[in-house]
């Protein structure tokens, strides 16, 4: 199990569990680098990276741009916002020139599901999906489930429930996909418009009712309403939906056992989490932000170990 | 492939023992020193010599453990990844006396590589390199160790390989010589 069994990462659909203990394997290491007084080593000196990003992000993008960086790679980054796409240039022809300049790695962004592996099929370098629409978001999942196994020692066995807006969510399904490879038990809880009709299909237990879902779970995993995905109303009000599924301290305190809090961000305070809870020491909020940095440099530095040399 | 003892356990304790006594010589009660071994069989150099200095000196001796492997000059020019081990140095080796430790001394690029690492915990007074055995004229770089357990001679071909009776239940060093058919 000493080398990933893909040459992209465009899912974790397509990853199998060697190659997931692998990446925490290593993100181990990295996370202690991380924790030095001189963060950065220099394995990927030879090896450029581009981060196109066609969607707005800021945590994942410094993210990734930091692990690139601490891993001595040199970085281009790329928006959609100030590009040659608003003049109506294709994907494919975007990132070709880009490639042009010499870039081993691209790190994408699209809100169009399928956009990594598409790309992954075309042009000539490795592809990491940093989100493609409502499909995946791999290294997310990756640093959830690794943030568990911190917290928790272990993901088999242990019970997730994701809360929310799981039909707009590609954070859910690429939880669901590695939580489950990783041997635990997923739930996903939110209101019946915003749960997809099949999801049952991916062997998860569906719940509506928000205390039922902490009592059964081990970690709960809130998510955030996608405004900017939902063309119609989903549900009657913010407000409505912040009373019925937005997690409080009452009802953390009446739980019978203490359950992690996670949150992808960003965070909506008051609406799916309230600030006393965002800030209380059952969130790991800050943890899997620090843990990404390191999950990130682990892909990126397996992935990059199967670039040969010219 | 041929296979020669070139140092036996008694021999091998005998060896480490000399190395623990000239470590004293240089360093006196390593109240200024710690030892530091490379990932991943350069800790069982550490270990067995630590256990041995504390046994002589009656005190601890400040220890570590050191990966080097994102700092290795061979990334992407083998054919599988380097998976990396962990590094342990829960201290500041700033101003320090640091004895590296290695199991075999053969190209040195091993030894290069401990240095940049080395780097990132701070800049110690001086750096000084114990390897259990050295393979002498050999090197790819111009790096030679200060304390050397057994000097061998040996060819590319050939292999050292070091046994420890925690892990395979012996101590003992073998050389290993390809079979040569004409």
């Amino acid at each position: 199990m000493d080398s990933l069994s893909v040459d992209h990462l465009t899912g974790i659909k397509h990853l199998t569990e060697n190659d997931i203990e692998l990446i925490f394997k290593t993100a181990d290491s990295f996370k202690e680098v991380i924790n030095r007084s001189i963060k950065k080593v220099p394995s990927l000196r030879d090896i450029t990276i581009a981060n196109l990003f066609f969607e707005n992000s800021t945590r994942t993008r410094l993210s990734f741009e930091l692990a690139e960086k601490r891993l001595s790679a040199d970085v281009v980054n790329f928006s959609a916002a100030s590009s040659s796409v608003k003049k109506g240039e294709t994907l494919i022809d975007t990132v070709n020139n880009i490639l042009s300049m010499k870039v081993d790695m691209v790190v994408m962004r699209h809100p169009n599901p399928g956009a990594a592996k598409f790309l992954s099929e075309r042009v000539n370098a490795r592809v990491i999906n940093a989100g493609d629409g409502t499909h995946e978001h791999p290294t997310q999942a990756l640093l959830d489930a690794y943030s568990i196994r911190e917290k928790l020692g272990s993901v088999a066995g242990k019970k997730v429930v994701i809360v929310g807006d799981i039909l707009h969510s590609r954070v859910a399904l690429s939880n669901i996909y590695c939580l489950q490879k990783l041997g635990a038990e997923v739930m996903v809880c939110g209101p019946t418009t915003l749960i997809p009709k099949y999801i049952h299909e991916l062997g998860v237990q569906v719940e509506h009712n928000l205390t039922n879902a902490l009592e059964w779970c081990d970690v709960a995993n809130m998510l955030r309403i996608q405004l900017e995905r939902q063309d119609i109303k989903y549900f009657p009000s913010l407000r409505e939906y912040s009373m019925q599924y937005g997690l409080t301290k009452e009802i953390l305190d009446q739980l019978p056992k203490k359950i992690v809090v996670m949150h992808p961000g960003p965070i909506n305070r008051g609406v799916e989490i309230t600030s006393d809870v965002a800030d209380s020491d059952q969130a790991i909020i800050l943890d899997q932000v620090e843990n990404g940095v390191a999950v990130r440099m682990a892909v990126i530095y397996l992935l990059a170990s199967k670039i040969k040399r010219q | 492939m041929e296979k020669q003892v070139i140092l036996n356990s008694k021999h091998f304790e005998l060896t480490i023992n000399r190395l623990c006594y000239q470590l004293i010589e240089t360093h006196n009660d390593f109240s200024n020193t710690v030892l530091i071994g490379l990932q991943p069989r350069g800790v069982n150099v550490l270990e067995r010599i630590k256990t041995r200095l504390e046994t002589i000196l009656g005190k601890e001796v400040v220890c570590g453990k050191l990966d080097i492997t994102f700092f290795r000059d061979d990334f992407r020019r083998r054919e599988t990844p380097l998976i990396p081990s962990t590094t342990n140095i829960d201290f500041v080796i700033e101003n320090k006396k640091v004895v590296l430790m290695d199991d075999v001394l053969f190209t040195g690029r091993t030894i290069r590589s401990g240095l940049d690492a080395l780097l990132a915990y701070g800049r110690p007074e001086k750096v000084e390199l114990l390897s259990l055995i050295d393979r002498r004229f050999k090197r790819d770089l111009p790096i030679q160790a200060d304390y050397v357990g057994k000097m061998v001679d040996t060819l590319i071909s050939e292999r050292v390989s070091v046994e420890w009776k925690e892990i395979e239940g012996e101590d003992k060093v073998i050389l290993f010589t390809p079979d040569t058919n004409g």
